[in-house]
């Protein structure tokens, strides 16, 4: 077929919300989108589970550290179906997993600031996990259909940690003028970097308007953003506690909350490196690859000589073990 | 009888919770995903295995003491994991090592403590007797798997076992609430299990091409009864730190 009914019936297949498969064919720039979108959000699955890794042993009781491992564990899990997502597009995980460690590939900045008190794990719970909630409802409904379907699973398993993110910081709104301070000194910090996890402006997103034509994203980054803004604004006063900015109002008559400017020199200075932690992060993800290379070469020398042995072994190296 | 049952429960616990302290430090940090969440699943496995018995040995003790205040208000010495449990992670041959040794220990006392005269020890034991034989199965095989797998690995296995093996004489040594427990028809005589568990090392090892080490060798001791090593107090003041700041409090 000639490219440009291929390229018809791909557009057809957007249009009528069918979901584009592996084997279809797509455009390379749609492919190529894909791949960048999926396996950032790949990795910021994997780099996130670091500042949250960060209090695992520092829990303070043993119910809160069984959530927590529970938690990174998930999002160990999510990067797992992602990575596969990308591999659906011919890019294997490896190449993927290279790109995070060569800085090719970005993730989500929100993990390029600093994990300094227990209160700041409820604020990822509620905050950042509210945010990328937001942005995976969305996404469900994405045009590429592995992706979409990734997606329904991990929703489920955000919105658990969404409502542990909050319930930590309700006992501490509850607790000792310590613990109520901790609480607001998180909320200070990681409020207006989880609202940078939107994205840039809809104005100066260089990615949004293609995104979106193909249906890969369904609302823009403003919209979503007013959409946190929203429920969070409402959510907060149940902690009676306050966000840190003092242009947030409602607005009746646009039926939305009002708020500051986002400090975008930041935000671009983290995206391009400059975060508190971007070092450290990308430090601990290559380590632990570099480290495992050994590990991961002694499961594929085991395995080839079983096959050896054993003509049809039916476990991976690694997947099995 | 009732100090002797919680002391004993509390053993249980110590071992249990500590061993999945160290597995946790790996969450976010394995050589390949799968593997980070094995590891992080199995820690995960042991801390709920700690809670059980805590809980139940909190509630023997009274006096307003929780699964919290037994593992966040107590000091090293009154600790009584196995000394294994508390060695630093090391490399993924000494983590999947120190599984394989504890696991393989677990498992056979897990099995006859499901048949204790205490109705909550056994009911415990019966529940985590499932998870540890995934712990065994999972660690036995990686044990294989690096013995038989390249040059680099063998070294590094061998090089744990020379690390580990002297700490594996305390599982079968009974401390006193052990020996009272077994006793009293409600803990396991660990000194009996000490003949399976070697068959089973001896099982896998020679599966994984590995020499077996002198059975007669050194063995350290102390952990159950609270002498530690020098790593306990780090994994304590990591752990404990947030109660020991802010006493009181809840979370």
């Amino acid at each position: 077929m000639p490219i440009h009914d291929l390229e018809k019936t791909f557009l057809d297949k957007i249009e009528r919300e069918i979901k584009i498969e592996p084997r279809d064919w797509m455009p390379d720039a749609y492919r190529k989108n894909l791949v960048r979108q999926i396996s950032q959000h790949a990795h910021s699955e994997i780099v996130g589970m670091l500042p949250e890794g960060n209090w695992i042993t520092r829990a303070p009781s043993l119910k809160r550290k069984a959530i927590l491992i529970a938690k990174a564990q998930d999002e160990a899990g999510h990067g797992l179906y992602l990575y596969s997502a990308t591999e659906t597009l011919g890019t294997s995980r490896e190449e993927t997993i290279n790109d995070l460690h060569s800085g090719k590939a970005k993730y989500s900045s929100i993990f390029n600031y600093p994990t300094l008190c227990w209160a700041d794990i409820g604020a990822i719970g509620w905050l950042v996990d509210g945010a990328a909630i937001i942005n995976q409802v969305m996404l469900c409904r994405t045009s590429y259909g592995p992706y979409a379907r990734a997606m329904v699973r991990i929703c489920r398993e955000e919105s658990f940690h969404q409502r542990q993110g909050f319930e930590i910081l309700l006992v501490l709104s509850r607790g000792s003028d310590e613990q109520k301070a901790m609480c607001q000194d998180a909320l200070n910090r990681w409020w207006w970097p989880s609202l940078m996890m939107f994205g840039p402006r809809d104005s100066d997103s260089t990615h949004s308007d293609q995104s979106m034509k193909w249906k890969i994203k369904r609302m823009s980054n403003d919209e979503l953003r007013q959409k946190f803004i929203d429920m969070i604004a409402e959510q907060v006063k149940v902690l009676g506690m306050t966000l840190p900015d003092p242009d947030l109002k409602w607005n009746a008559e646009r039926k939305h909350y009002d708020f500051g400017e986002i400090d975008w020199a930041e935000f671009w200075n983290v995206v391009k490196g400059n975060g508190p932690c971007n070092k450290q992060r990308i430090e601990a993800r290559t380590k632990a690859w570099d480290e495992g290379a050994w590990v991961r070469e002694a499961a594929v020398a085991y395995a080839e000589k079983r096959k050896e042995k054993q003509p049809q072994t039916p476990k991976g190296a690694l997947e099995a073990a | 009888m009732k100090k002797d049952l919680i002391s004993y429960t509390i053993h249980l616990a110590d071992s249990a919770l500590i061993l999945g302290h160290r597995n946790s430090e790996w969450c976010g940090h394995g050589p390949v995903l799968e593997q980070d969440i094995a590891i992080t699943n199995i820690s995960l496995d042991l801390i709920g295995q700690a809670r059980n018995f805590y809980q139940y040995a909190a509630q023997l003790t009274g006096n307003n003491t929780t699964e919290d205040t037994l593992a966040y208000l107590r000091d090293a010495r009154e600790f009584k994991n196995c000394l294994l449990t508390e060695l630093p992670n090391g490399d993924w041959a000494v983590t999947v090592l120190r599984q394989f040794f504890f696991s393989a220990y677990q498992y056979l006392l897990y099995q006859q403590l499901q048949h204790s005269s205490d109705t909550q020890l056994a009911a415990i034991a019966e529940k985590s007797l499932k998870e540890v034989t995934y712990h065994l199965r999972w660690s036995s095989e990686w044990v294989i798997r690096l013995g038989d797998g390249t040059s680099e690995s063998r070294q590094r296995i061998l090089n744990a076992i020379e690390d580990l093996w002297m700490f594996t004489g305390e599982l079968f040594k009974p401390a006193d609430y052990e020996i009272e427990a077994t006793a009293k028809g409600f803990g396991v005589n660990a000194e009996l299990l000490k003949n399976d568990w070697l068959q089973n090392i001896k099982a896998i090892f020679e599966e994984a091409t590995l020499p077996v080490p002198d059975e007669n060798a050194w063995m350290q001791t102390g952990g159950k009864t609270g002498s530690h090593t020098e790593h306990l107090g780090f994994i304590l003041a990591d752990m404990q730190f947030l109660q020991r700041t802010y006493p009181g409090c809840e979370w």
